[in-house]
């Protein structure tokens, strides 16, 4: 437990051999908390949007549904009907029953609404084949006997719905980049004023025989300590703060149901290890091009 | 071992040493003396590298130092135990281990190396202060633990500047006693210092040359001294 506080002090191993700034120290950890918060929601948002891409495209796609505007006459519901069913590529239809229509539109109009005395049209949920349907010869039939039927396969809401999801995602991706980016951009800045404000220790561990590797672990080791303590204080805040989004996937938005489920809270804590990776990317990038740009 | 060929050291345009020919060969002991700033560091600063010749060549270990990258000289220093005039410690750390950098950084601190640690904190009667941080010694306790970094990783050549100037008398005859044990195993010292009593000192005991720096030359001293 001493050596892991240590580490994450930056104070242990070759650490030890730079002095412990308390202000680079700071920032860098300040640093990497708000960056692995805001990565944890990046990653959340992701992922939200990728499960909703899919949930849209599997749910829209099996279904379509044929309405017929004119209301009150059941012959032509009927007639629709029996062109649906001997339809190539329709696995089922089914009239809509009165009460579904009404809970389709009581987020609208309230639940006590006098159906019976609305125009409103007939609809018939239809269950598509996967092999696909002919969409033109149907729609020629339909107009044929029911000229008040319309088809619609819902390619008109799906593509939309799932084009907006998509670039939800690669928004969040973008989000993710840029966040351990501008980590990187911290930590490399950081990295330089410690190394400008160590120029005699540098010297001296030059004179006593340390290759630039050697000087470099010890600034490596501070800093990913300190980024790696941050990381955790940052992805725990941030975990916390999903916890407490709403979580209802049933009430069938994207923004009542952002938190994982299952497996998926495990990918938040990733944070932490792809936050010490950057962090130490970046000090030792930082530092072998300044000791190289040095004379002796 | 360390050699100077026609080397010149300017500083801004005016030259501190010119056309300076040496060899260091090893087992010799010597010493490097003249009137302040006459370049006694400077040239010492030549022979571990940290200043490069403004022009001719200074061979480390049979290597140009100019064509000598920043690792390998750092890997050179390794065989090169030098005291600083202004000894240049880490100032975080505690004495015990500042003196035992140079083998960390080498990567071989053994037990028996902590005993000699320990041998060598007694000899310059350091003991009490290993816990000590740098800046709470004194000038002649920072020599003293100056000495023993440089020494503790057993190199092949001791360079020292002014080693004994914050020592007092008894003080820095051990200091100059624990160097020529040095020499006497085999190592190469060179000790700049403008103590000619030491410098007697020492030809008693041992075959020391001295060199003396004036007018921009390295000369050779006669037995006046």
């Amino acid at each position: 437990m001493t050596s892991l506080l240590d580490f994450l002090r930056g104070s242990q191993g070759d650490g030890r051999f730079v002095p412990p700034s308390k202000l680079t120290g700071r920032l860098t950890l300040a640093a990497a908390a708000a960056m692995s918060f805001l990565a944890v929601f990046a990653l959340v948002l992701t992922m939200a949007a990728h499960r909703q891409a899919a949930l849209w495209g599997q749910t829209l796609a099996g279904t379509a549904t044929v309405r017929i505007a004119s209301p009150h006459e059941p012959e032509q519901v009927q007639a629709a009907l029996v062109i649906l069913e001997t339809t190539t590529g329709v696995n089922a239809a089914r009239i809509l029953s009165e009460d579904e229509h009404a809970a389709l539109l009581a987020p609208w109009l309230g639940p006590d609404l006098p159906l019976q005395d609305l125009p409103l049209p007939s609809l018939i949920e239809v269950e598509l084949s996967p092999d696909g349907i002919d969409t033109l010869g149907l729609n020629l039939r339909l107009q044929a006997e029911v000229p008040s039927a319309t088809f619609d396969d819902h390619s008109r809401w799906r593509a939309p719905l799932i084009d907006a999801a998509k670039r939800m995602r690669n928004l969040g991706w973008a989000a993710l980049g840029l966040t351990f980016a501008t980590l990187a951009v911290m930590v490399a800045l950081s990295t330089q004023s410690a190394l400008a404000s160590n120029k005699q220790e540098i010297d001296v561990l030059h004179l006593v025989g340390a290759e630039d590797r050697f000087i470099a672990r010890a600034f490596v080791w501070r800093f990913t300590g300190r980024a790696v303590a941050g990381a955790l204080l940052g992805t725990g805040l941030g975990i916390i703060a999903t916890l407490l989004l709403p979580n209802d996937p049933a009430a069938g938005s994207f923004l009542t149901a952002l938190p994982p489920n299952g497996l998926g809270w495990l990918v938040p804590f990733l944070v932490v290890p792809l936050v010490a990776a950057v962090a130490y990317l970046a000090t030792r990038v930082t530092v072998m091009r300044l000791l190289k740009e040095t004379t002796l | 071992m360390i050699e100077l060929q026609n080397v010149t050291q300017s500083y801004g345009g005016s030259a501190l040493l010119t056309d300076v020919s040496v060899q260091f060969a090893p087992g010799s002991f010597h010493f490097l003396t003249g009137p302040s700033g006459a370049g006694k560091s400077t040239l010492l600063k030549l022979l571990y590298g940290e200043l490069r010749p403004t022009r001719g060549h200074v061979q480390l270990f049979g290597i140009a130092s100019t064509n000598m990258a920043r690792d390998q000289l750092a890997r050179t220093r390794r065989r090169i135990g030098v005291v600083h005039q202004d000894c240049r410690f880490l100032d975080h750390l505690s004495l015990a281990e500042n003196i035992a950098l140079p083998l960390q950084i080498a990567g071989q601190l053994t037990p028996a190396d902590r005993q000699n640690l320990a041998d060598l904190l007694v000899w310059v009667g350091l003991a009490h202060r290993s816990d000590a941080l740098p800046a709470e010694l004194s000038g002649g306790e920072r020599q003293r633990a100056a000495l023993a970094r440089a020494v503790m990783i057993d190199p092949e050549v001791i360079l020292a500047d002014e080693p004994t100037g914050n020592v007092d008398w008894e003080m820095a005859q051990r200091l100059l006693q624990l160097l020529i044990e040095l020499n006497k195993m085999g190592k190469t010292i060179v000790l700049a210092t403008h103590d000619l009593n030491l410098i007697r000192a020492a030809k008693t005991q041992v075959e020391a040359r001295v060199l003396r720096i004036r007018d921009r030359q390295v000369q050779l001293a006669g037995a006046s001294l």
